[in-house]
């Protein structure tokens, strides 16, 4: 930048500053002089120096660092200087200190420093100087001293220059309005400084993936499902083919209302349920083998998967709407104590296509293509267990920022034992339920899963702006 | 879920294969078991509570080595007779119905070999006999036992034995009480008069089922060599399964499988059963779901590696499996050996249309909008605690409780959202100010005999100038956004500033509130910033839209 472009940035303040400055300047002398508040003044020497005008600001904070001892030692010479002077021959401790007239405290620095500078030689408890310490001494130089105040070469030339004030600062409506700005010239700003940060209101992280993992369902054809999270036994376990004693159905394991039943749906249904339970119905299975218990049914839960709207959604399904596929994105509930990797209310990703010509082929197909979209690159499938799935697997995907496989799908074919009670026949019923709190873990690089509904605003605050 | 944890060198002798640990790790998890842990001495499975079958160092490596192709398909089981019996009194009916029981003979016993039928004993006890509910196990020495063996329920007082463990004789109901057994399983002999024994010829207690063996008869030693075992509980179909895996499994340990006559008044059963139930596969069903095309031969070469054997769409189902209901359960196993990994994947051709939920996309265009007021999105817990819903926010709400939930955080429905806004702020104290928030959550309410949920939106404006008119200003807004009237009353609610808060309705339909919080709620949540608030009910709300969205 020439000194004419510098002049040209230079503020208003900065031009109160300059004219006045000289070497060895004193802050408090500054604002006495321009009658600035001292921010201002501040201020305008942070901005000269920035423009490597000046190095007022460092300078002043040495001469304040050295305040205690500074004066004494520019008196007396600094402790380092007076202790290698001592050493006219091999010493030993207390002979230098004695001699340089070093307290402990002094000694002890000098020494430290000295050696590490390899000016001097410890042996034997003896201090020798090096030959590097002996041209040091002989120059005579302070060698440790640092200037107390250090002018630019470019400080000097703007001093001297004389420094028109007609630019314009701020435009206003009123410079415009009467366009005196013609034939002026424009404050340059020093554009690269650093600038106060702001921040702006998001949507919650966790949200933006829930829109996101939307959008992926819906481009894939998907229609949404919706329903309510307290939901009867019968649709969360039983119109999914979960023996009632099946211990998910324990106390320990799903959050009970209490003192709260809830309504079966019509007679039909729940004596198809019922009897599938009980001997397996028309599907062709044997059941379970037991009596089934309306009671148990009607015991209201708070949803432990999205897969109750799923069996609600099939209940409601007519044959012209075949084939069709549904999803929902939404919170379900464990009874559980909240660790690092467990939480108790989770987002899961559901979808269901019932279609006659549907096979296990293109369930795995449908996951990697979910998976995929979501950023995971890598998803691998392996067998698994579901009481209402069959056949069942289970999924991972790579995260590649913690370096692990990360489980986040659960999936199957429908059993008979739950399609045909609720559709009225045997048609292949594509299901999952991915779980979307612990792949937003992954893209947003969270390890704790407590960490995704805290609610800190400052993690909330920096949290990168979801990008898919 | 249960584990089992295996010696890998036993482990291999079962299976009769050693596998690079690479190529173990992998196996193990295609053949649908997860794998915990292997290294060169251990290694640890999770079992799927559908496969109780392979809770055994045994049952784990049979499976395992039929999947590998190294002994395929059905294995065969010796059982001699023998004319041992045990008679079922018709006194059980009412309290344990059903019992089962084989004899196993020549097990040379090491107190290892001890610990680990304990251990198989155990896990069937909590998985498959769901606690000893469905099914208890007992084994024996048989070398103390005299047949016949009687099985009998009488008065608890009656019943007099010295419990595994204990030092003196105690009666059924003593047994309860005095032993840590007792205390755990009491549950399970509630409310009955009579208790079911096990007693033999020479009237000496084996056991009372399903608590505990009795010392004499019931203990085994490293001295044992042959073995009485008997399974007992209420569904006999899951007995003979429970005792299946047992036999099964002490048999591969090298025992020699020995039935029993079980009577039941003037039916006799052979037990144990291991013919292999036989179940008809549809190939075209199969192929179908699978989305494959597989030739007979092929399927045949897949259920051997599941230690199935098959003939002419009769599937022969080895007798230790209790988890084929259907045919679906046999086409999984053919998928798992076919393998997860060889499956082409593909995303068929089917037109469908994609429709979002329409309340889903009012909601979604309210917090969009809310955003653009500088209004930063929480998402917090539909859980809270009756403090922080009702104590600290001055109010009395009938809301609904969880059953013995796990937290007490958190064991009540929130139901409103302000409550769970206030907390976020209280632990943002440190953080800078202005705090502005929304969120838009369920909410659950009691209406007469229905539980309600509700989505609603709260807003909360918290700075150090936060007032009644930036927050009516955001009302407003929003409602001119919506193209909706509002009226607003003035009303009295302890949670606000009095003469400071209001209701605001729409077509003479109350959705929300709106107001100053109470300096004494704030207080109660450690605030010192005034905050200003409304809540409202978009369920409600969007049922007044005068246009839906969407169709």
């Amino acid at each position: 930048m020439s000194i004419k472009e510098l002049i040209e940035t230079l503020h208003p303040l900065e031009r109160k500053v300059l004219p006045i400055l000289k070497e060895d300047m004193e802050l408090k002398k500054i604002i006495e002089k321009t009658k600035l508040k001292d921010v201002e003044a501040m201020r305008a020497l942070q901005w000269l120096q920035n423009k490597d005008v000046l190095k007022i600001k460092q300078d002043l904070k040495e001469v304040i660092s050295l305040d205690k001892n500074g004066e004494e030692y520019i008196k007396t010479g600094l402790p380092e200087t007076k202790f290698l002077k001592s050493l006219t021959k091999e010493l030993n401790f207390n002979e230098i200190k004695e001699k340089a007239n070093l307290t402990d405290e002094e000694f002890n620095i000098s020494l430290g420093l000295l050696k590490r500078e390899d000016l001097i030689q410890i042996k034997n408890n003896k201090i020798k100087i090096t030959e590097k310490g002996k041209s040091l001494k002989e120059s005579k130089e302070e060698f440790l001293r640092k200037l107390p105040l250090e002018t630019k070469d470019l400080g000097n030339k703007l001093i001297k220059e004389k420094i028109p004030d007609n630019f314009i600062d701020t435009l206003t409506t009123n410079i415009l309005k009467t366009n005196s700005w013609k034939g002026k010239k424009f404050r340059r700003y020093d554009i690269k400084i650093n600038v106060p940060k702001i921040y702006p209101a998001k949507r919650h992280f966790v949200n933006q993936s829930i829109e996101y993992a939307k959008r992926i369902w819906l481009d894939l054809g998907f229609k949404e499902m919706q329903g309510s999270k307290v939901q009867i036994g019968f649709w969360n376990f039983d119109a999914l083919f979960t023996a009632q004693d099946h211990p998910v159905r324990d106390i320990q394991d799903t959050y009970y209302i209490k003192n709260f039943n809830g309504k079966l749906p019509s007679k039909d249904i729940v004596e198809r349920i019922k009897k599938t339970h009980e001997n397996g119905w028309t599907t062709g299975s044997k059941g379970w083998q037991y009596s089934w218990d309306e009671k148990e049914a009607k015991k209201n839960v708070l949803r432990t998967h999205t897969t109750c709207l799923s069996a609600e959604t099939l209940s409601k399904l007519k044959e012209s709407d075949i084939p069709a596929k549904f999803f929902s994105v939404g919170k379900n509930f464990r009874n559980e104590t909240m660790d690092f990797s467990h939480g108790f209310e989770l987002n899961q990703s559901e979808g269901i296509v019932i279609d006659k010509n549907a096979n296990f082929k293109h369930l795995l197909g449908y996951l990697r293509a979910f998976a995929n979209k979501m950023g995971y690159g890598r998803v691998r499938f392996r067998p698994a267990y579901f009481p209402y799935t069959e056949p069942s697997v289970e999924g991972d995907v790579y995260d590649s920022i913690r370096k692990k496989w990360i489980e986040v799908i659960a999936a199957g074919i429908f059993r008979p034992e739950v399609v045909k009670p609720l559709l009225g026949k045997d048609i292949p019923v594509l299901a999952w339920g991915n779980g979307l709190d612990r792949m937003a873990m992954g893209m947003h690089g969270i390890k704790d899963i407590r960490d995704l509904y805290k609610n800190d605003l400052k993690q909330m605050k920096n949290m990168k702006l979801w990008l898919k | 879920m249960p584990t089992i944890s295996i010696n890998k060198k036993e482990f291999e002798k079962y299976v009769g294969k050693k596998l690079s640990l690479d190529k173990l790790k992998d196996r193990i998890s295609y053949l649908g078991t997860d794998l915990e842990k292997v290294d060169n001495n251990e290694i640890i499975v999770e079992i799927f509570p559908d496969r109780p079958d392979m809770l055994s160092l045994q049952g784990f490596a049979r499976a395992f080595s039929s999947f590998i192709s190294v002994k395929k398909g059905l294995r065969k089981y010796n059982v001699k007779k023998s004319d041992h019996k045990v008679i079922v009194d018709k006194s059980v009916d009412k309290y344990r119905p059903y019992t089962v029981c084989a004899i196993i003979k020549n097990l040379k016993f090491s107190d290892e070999k001890i610990k680990e039928i304990i251990d198989i004993q155990e896990k069937l006890h909590i998985t498959y006999g769901r606690n000893r509910k469905k099914a208890a196990i007992g084994v024996y020495p048989f070398e103390k036992i005299k047949t016949p063996i009687v099985f009998i329920a009488s008065d608890p007082k009656k019943i007099k034995f010295i419990p595994l463990g204990e030092k003196k004789e105690l009666n059924g109901l003593q047994v309860l009480n005095q032993t840590s057994s007792g205390r755990e399983y009491a549950h399970l002999l509630e409310g009955m008069n009579k208790f079911p024994y096990f007693i033999d010829a020479n009237n000496e207690v084996l056991s009372m089922p399903p608590i505990i063996n009795s010392d004499n008869v019931g203990n085994i030693s490293n001295k044992t060599k042959d073995v009485f075992i008997e399974c007992s509980g209420f569904d006999f179909n899951i007995l003979k399964k429970c005792l299946n895996m047992i036999v099964t499994s002490l048999a591969d340990m090298g025992g020699e499988i020995y039935s029993m006559e079980i009577i039941y008044g003037n039916k006799k059963i052979i037990s144990p059963n291991l013919e292999p139930e036989k179940m008809k596969l549809d190939l075209k069903y199969m192929n179908k779901l699978l989305g494959l095309n597989l030739k007979e031969k092929d399927v045949k070469k897949y259920l051997e590696r599941m230690g199935y054997d098959y003939s002419k769409n009769i599937v022969l189902i080895p007798a230790y499996r209790s988890d084929i209901m259907h045919q679906v359960d046999i086409i999984e196993d053919i998928a798992i050996t076919y393998g997860y990994e060889n499956f082409k994947e593909e995303i068929p051709n089917v037109a469908t249309i994609g429709e979002e939920n329409n309340f889903e996309v009012f909601k979604n265009k309210i917090a969009n909008l809310l955003v653009g007021f500088n209004l930063s999105e929480t998402s917090t817990y539909h859980l809270i605690n009756e403090k922080d819903l009702c104590e600290n926010m001055l109010v009395k709400t009938d809301y609904i409780e969880l059953e013995k939930a796990s937290s007490s955080d958190y064991n009540i429905l929130r139901t409103w959202v302000t409550p769970s806004l206030l907390q976020v702020l209280r632990t943002n104290k440190h953080n800078e100010y202005p705090q502005n928030l929304f969120e838009i959550g369920t909410v659950f309410n009691k209406n007469k005999e229905k539980i309600e949920e509700n989505d609603r939106l709260a807003i909360t404006l918290c700075h150090s100038k936060a007032n009644f008119t930036e927050i009516k200003q955001i009302l407003d807004s929003l409602f001119d956004n919506l193209g909706l009237k509002y009226k607003i009353d003035n009303i009295e609610h302890n949670s606000f500033i009095p003469g400071r808060v209001g209701r605001v309705s729409v077509n003479g339909k109350k959705v929300a509130y709106i107001g100053e919080i109470n300096p004494l709620v704030l207080s109660n949540f450690g605030l010192e910033m005034p905050v200003s608030v409304f809540e409202l009910n978009l369920t409600e709300l969007f049922k007044l839209m005068p246009e839906k969205i969407g169709l």
